[in-house]
């Protein structure tokens, strides 16, 4: 298959590590893996935070982007991006009115996947060769659990990882607090769902918390690193592309 | 603007007990709201159909309060039309003057908190008794409500008896136990009802239809109020219409698993104007704008209206599990709150509420008539900035206005990324920063590292791999 | 220019994006969409029926009994001696033969006041209808079910139920409770006694309503 990786703009500047891993676990299961280069950000951040007209000049970008009959799908490590591009932009480009853009958008939403579902639901591999003999936990985010409804396909690819323990997390669909800009507009409620995710994570004496989510790592791996919790924060495509030669 | 919410629940999130009572039944309800809807094999066409209902009623909203005036009109009730809170307060007030009452007992209302009735009546000299147990809990306690559902959640039961000791004669050995407590409210109500002339309700629902108002509750307060009282008044919202009888037949399936996780609730009532021999003798009622209407003229705002008050948004919300009801500031605390508060008062008052929610979606998906929360919230972060003001301050705008710039053009966004990365550079020990940075990125440092640009962008790493 | 014709002119306005001749309600086509298809109608039988009723209504804690019809005045007797009731207020049109010996009897004609209802240790009625999964009963006014307050003010309400009135869910109860709402007739129902959970989400049974319920299903 021909998939255009978007990296997104969280990984591609601060976890660079979870679009390289994505690479080399496509590319190692036999697909032709494309950078567009022009690729920048969804404007997720920009929409949820009440800027919508700046959002909608973003989603034109991405869209110009990525709507190339040269490719069979365009995946992405994050729930929330995959989310943006599929859940938000046929509304704001209805809104805009403009009908070019709505039937590009109307192209690209069926296209466009999360690294998980993709893996599962379209290339029907549970199985991906990984490696990882880690104690792990998986925290279900919410864009990803509630907006693309991922299912258990993410928990499908890590139990079939040799060598890592699985162990469930506590109250695990409960949102961790970061939500985007709610993380600094409302921080004290965001610290206290992050309180008490962080409670439910160290509870399992995993080594590792992992999820689909970048950004929500960042807000629950910021958390553990301050409280010098001993829990590293890993994104799922590290943790499918390792194996046991590297 | 201020952000009245997170100075509001700053204060509430420090109280760890009344966190501990909110974390404690919401959590109990939510999993008993999932057994009640999980038996129920047709719950989302249930939930579609609800959504269906709601939608296509208040497109037509004009015709369906004519035809509601019609039929109740013809079964022998008189219908009044309040825009503001105050008609409506003036009207309730007339009418109870009117038959010669100088009190009133009510069941539970949401509209008539909302309108705040008691107190307009109050200052007439009518004594408005409250009659649900929780209600009444609140009204003694001269307290705010912090639940729709259950208005007294933020109460524990020593704090109950304390109250009831002190403001129910005779009750001065009250134990603790709820079911003692709920017996001192039955003695206490009991002469109130068979003496009562006047009786206040808020509808669930009232079908166009037949003229028929429909209330649901669970105590028996209900049916007391509107059936042993000479004179029965009941406000309600225009939103509350409903076309058909049959339509009754979906909500009912809907909104007793979804508010208290019951296959059914004890009682409900429907009631048709005035019945010979059986119950009240005169029957008004007060369809109330109150706001509706602008909420109605925002196209993408609109299904705010579809709420049916079940209160399951709340359950599942880890905001309000964190802050309780009070920090809302508004009769409609939780997500539904959010999106309610702001557009009914035309953007005067709860315009932080928008942004008091991590967009999780958990209250999406309880939705029992399908309200996309998330979304109205994020359309409704967008409208207050673009009409009411640059909420955040000049700051957040001039930030988001660079950023979106930088996004724009990607030669542009690899000259910040790399400009981030300068600038961070000093801070930055092992990819994090994690000394407490000044403005508002100190509100993430205070609690959290935060993560630094990558010394190695991944746009850097894969043009040196090919 | 009026309050009416003042909010009426709001809600037009704010619907300036609806076409005029657009549908006005959605029930008329609810089975055309398969994502709105609701179930309609169950398919068990009048036994599979009586029991899952009696079963959902034992949960709410009401009491459940059953007998044949010709047994039902010493089933109705039995009733009473579980709660020591020896005084029942009745609609007028209660069939003879439910009226157990051993029971002082009160027909509410003419109409009794409140103070004088809320003397009686119950009331008997029948109802309209039943609603198996949810465990309802359903007063319509109609025949041998009186006025609303009867059943509202003694702390015992005795409900007959005929085996033929129990349907399986909501939407069979709708269709036959439409005529009664067309002619203005008002409906009671009735899930178990009075509670509440406003203490600490703690169920309490009895409050303001009947606080015992027993339910007579006849076949």
């Amino acid at each position: 298959m021909r998939i255009a990786l978007f990296t997104t703009c969280v990984a591609d500047t601060l976890f660079p590590g979870a679009g390289i891993a994505t690479v080399e676990l496509l590319e190692r299961l036999g697909h032709q893996v494309s950078f567009p280069r022009a690729q920048t950000c969804c404007g997720q951040m920009h929409l949820n935070s009440g800027y919508e007209a700046h959002a909608l000049n973003i989603a034109r970008s991405f869209v110009e982007v990525f709507d190339d009959a040269e490719i069979d799908a365009v995946v992405a490590p994050s729930g929330s991006c995959v989310a943006m591009v599929r859940d938000q932009y046929p509304g704001l480009v209805a809104r805009a009115g403009d009908l070019r853009l709505q039937a590009a958008v109307a192209r690209l939403v069926p296209r466009t996947f999360e690294l998980s579902e993709f893996l599962v639901n379209e290339l029907g591999i549970v199985d991906v060769g990984a490696y990882y003999p880690h104690r792990v936990t998986y925290h279900p985010t919410c864009h990803s659990l509630r907006l693309l409804r991922v299912g258990d396909a993410p928990l499908r690819l890590l139990r079939a990882v040799r060598a890592l323990t699985l162990i469930a997390l506590d109250d695990a669909q409960g949102c961790c607090g970061f939500g985007g800009t709610f993380a600094v507009k409302n921080a004290d409620v965001s610290t206290a769902m992050l309180a008490d995710k962080m409670r439910a994570i160290q509870a399992t004496g995993a080594e590792v918390c992992t999820a689909v989510d970048s950004s929500c790592l960042m807000h629950i791996g910021g958390g553990l690193r301050r409280e010098r919790a001993g829990v590293r924060v890993v994104h799922l495509a590290e943790i499918l592309a390792s194996t046991e030669a590297a | 603007m201020r952000n009245e919410f997170a100075e509001a629940a700053r204060h509430e999130v420090a109280n760890s007990q009344l966190r501990a009572n909110i974390r404690n039944a919401t959590h109990t309800i939510r999993a008993k709201r999932e057994e009640a809807v999980a038996e129920v094999p047709d719950w989302e066409q249930l939930r579609e159909a609800g959504r269906r209902i709601k939608e296509r009623t208040m497109r037509n909203l004009d015709r369906h309060l004519e035809q509601l005036e019609r039929s109740v009109t013809a079964a022998g009730g008189v219908v009044h039309w309040a825009t503001e809170a105050a008609d409506a307060n003036r009207i309730v007030g007339d009418l109870i003057v009117g038959a010669g009452a100088r009190e009133a007992v009510k069941v539970k209302s949401l509209a008539t908190d909302e309108i705040g009735l008691n107190r307009a009546l109050a200052a007439r000299g009518i004594e408005a008794r409250e009659t649900d147990l929780a209600e009444l809990i609140v009204q003694l306690g001269e307290d705010r409500p912090s639940h729709i559902l259950v208005p007294a959640i933020h109460r524990n039961r020593g704090e109950i008896r304390e109250l009831f000791r002190r403001t129910l004669p005779g009750n001065e050995q009250l134990t603790d136990d709820p079911a003692e407590l709920a017996e001192a409210a039955r003695r206490f109500l009991r002469e109130k009802f068979l003496s009562a002339k006047v009786g206040v309700s808020g509808a669930n629902f009232a079908v166009a239809e037949t003229g028929t108002i429909c209330i649901l509750e669970s105590e028996g307060n209900g049916r007391m109020c509107t059936t042993l009282p000479e004179v029965l008044i009941t406000v309600m919202g225009i939103e509350k219409v409903l076309p058909r009888f049959a339509d009754l037949e979906v909500m009912l399936q809907l909104l007793p698993r979804s508010s208290t996780a019951e296959r059914m609730n004890p009682y409900t009532s429907l009631w048709t104007g005035v019945t010979p021999e059986d119950g009240p003798r005169e029957f008004h009622l007060v369809l109330l704008d109150g706001g509706r209407t602008k909420v109605l003229g925002d196209a993408d705002g609109r299904a705010a209206l579809h709420c049916i008050r079940c209160s399951a948004c709340l359950n599942v919300c880890p905001v309000y599990e964190r802050t309780g009801g009070h920090a809302y500031e508004s009769t409609y605390p939780g997500p539904i709150g959010a999106i309610l508060t702001p557009q009914l008062t035309g953007f005067t008052q709860g315009n932080s509420l928008p942004w008091a929610s991590s967009l999780c979606g958990a209250c999406y998906e309880v939705c029992p008539v399908k309200i996309d929360i998330p979304s109205i919230l994020i359309h409704l972060r967008s409208r207050i900035n673009r009409e009411v003001d640059g909420y955040g301050g000049g700051g957040e705008r001039l930030a988001m206005g660079l950023l979106a710039r930088a996004f724009a053009r990607p030669g542009r966004y690899e000259r910040a990324q790399r400009f981030g990365r300068w600038l961070s550079r000093p801070l930055t020990r092992e990819g994090w920063i994690s000394r407490r940075l000044p403005g508002a990125l100190g509100r993430w440092t205070d609690v959290r590292d935060l993560p630094a640009p990558s010394a190695e962008t991944f746009r850097e790493w894969w043009a040196q791999r090919r | 220019m009026s309050s009416r014709e003042l909010i009426l002119g709001r809600v037009r306005a704010a619907l300036a994006d609806v076409a005029d001749d657009e549908p006005a309600s959605w029930i008329y086509d609810r089975d055309a969409d398969e994502h709105s298809r609701y179930a309609r109608a169950g398919s068990r039988d009048p036994e599979a029926l009586a029991a899952l009723f009696a079963d959902r209504c034992g949960e709410y804690r009401a009491t459940v009994t059953r007998a044949e019809r010709a047994g039902l005045g010493p089933a109705i007797a039995a009733a009473c001696a579980r709660h020591g009731a020896s005084s029942l207020v009745v609609p007028t049109d209660l069939p003879e033969a439910w009226r157990a010996p051993g029971v002082e009897w009160r027909e509410d004609h003419p109409s009794l006041d409140v103070h004088a209802l809320s003397g009686f240790d119950g009331a008997l009625t029948g109802c309209a209808v039943a609603i198996a999964l949810t465990g309802t009963i359903v007063l319509d006014a109609g025949e041998a079910q009186g006025r609303r307050a009867l059943t509202l003010l003694p702390d015992l309400h005795i409900c007959v139920i005929g085996e033929e009135q129990i349907v399986e869910g909501v939407p069979e109860a709708f269709e036959r409770l439409a005529p009664a709402a067309r002619s203005g007739r008002p409906l009671t129902f009735i899930s178990g006694p009075s509670a509440t959970s406003d203490i600490e989400l703690k169920r309490v049974e009895g409050v303001h309503g009947p606080r015992r319920l027993e339910i007579v299903i006849a076949g």
